[in-house]
């Protein structure tokens, strides 16, 4: 049964988000307001949960930035996010790479999968 | 005259023009028919009747039937009396539309029973320390004096029922409005449970 907060949901979701998932390589680019002017900022890192459905889903991307360890969580289906690259095709075994917070430098990354 | 009857559907969250996400709890609320006008000749003081939530004639009594036939409106579940006095009439029918996104509104109904609870949860009291051979946990204490004044102060903080009583939650906003689907959007949280039956002021 789809209830009045499914179809109010429904028409939020966008149909233009690609098949991700954690251990992916992505690259979000970002709709920033700064003053009056708007331009796109792009945030690439390794994608490291996916959490929630609907419109409540979020992903959060992990990047290393001048050594230190930056997380950012967006939602899936936020009108802010220009477009999601997926940029490599990770191979994991968990769905939530909480573990990579305490790694560093070579074993902190993510096989990549071979087609 | 800004009021509605409603019922809470349950929480979502919408995407704003800017891309801010809102929570907003969602309400069927209407459309409310007017079955009678309370005046000060007649009643003693000013309001309006409103009926919400249509039902089979089988569904009421015949005391109630009677009054809604007077009024030529069909069976409706629920009748409440806004105070004061507005320009409707009887037989006219109030909608969501009477809202406009931004309006700050306040919203009553019965909120969820907690049951009977100790004074820790329904009051807030604090509580006794957990260990250290402490034998005072979540006991209320001292509730007065002794022999003067030899009795419990009426009002004194006790345990007893919690919740299952109105609640009004003032100072709530209005996200948007479906008249078509007659959906009432506020920002924040209602009282009451999912179903239960909520009444909103302007």
């Amino acid at each position: 049964m789809t209830t009045v907060i499914d179809t109010l949901e429904q028409q939020q979701l966008r149909d233009d988000v690609p098949v991700f998932k954690a251990g992916d390589t992505v690259r979000v680019h970002f709709r920033v307001v700064e003053g009056t002017r708007e331009r796109i900022q792009v945030f690439q890192g390794i994608c490291i949960k996916r959490q929630g459905h609907g419109v409540r889903e979020t992903f959060t991307v992990r990047k290393q930035s001048f050594g230190v360890g930056v997380e950012r969580t967006f939602p899936v289906h936020s009108p802010k996010i220009d477009r999601i690259e997926v940029m490599a095709i990770g191979d994991v075994s968990r769905a939530k790479l909480y573990y990579l917070r305490k790694k560093v430098g070579k074993k902190a990354r993510v096989r990549e999968k071979r087609a | 005259m800004k009021a509605i009857l409603g019922k809470k559907l349950g929480m979502t969250q919408v995407f704003g023009e800017d891309g801010t996400v809102t929570s907003v709890t969602v309400l069927q609320a209407g459309p409310c028919v007017v079955t009678q006008k309370k005046t000060t000749q007649r009643d003693g003081y000013e309001a309006t009747q409103l009926a919400f939530q249509e039902v089979k004639a089988k569904k009421l009594n015949k005391p109630l039937l009677g009054h809604l036939k007077k009024s030529g409106a069909a069976p409706h579940r629920h009748l409440v009396e806004v105070p004061g006095s507005d320009e409707l009439t009887v037989g006219d029918t109030v909608t969501v539309e009477v809202f406009e996104p931004g309006d700050k509104i306040r919203v009553s109904g019965i909120g969820k029973g907690k049951g009977f609870q100790g004074v820790m949860k329904r009051h807030n009291f604090k509580g006794g320390p957990g260990g250290h051979g402490a034998r005072f946990h979540r006991a209320p204490g001292s509730i007065g004096a002794s022999a003067s004044p030899a009795r419990v102060f009426k009002g004194t903080r006790l345990p007893g029922q919690m919740g299952n009583k109105k609640v009004t939650q003032s100072g709530l906003t209005v996200v948007s409005t479906d008249p078509e689907r007659n959906l009432l959007l506020i920002k924040g949280a209602v009282p009451g449970g999912k179903g239960s039956l909520v009444f909103v002021r302007g």
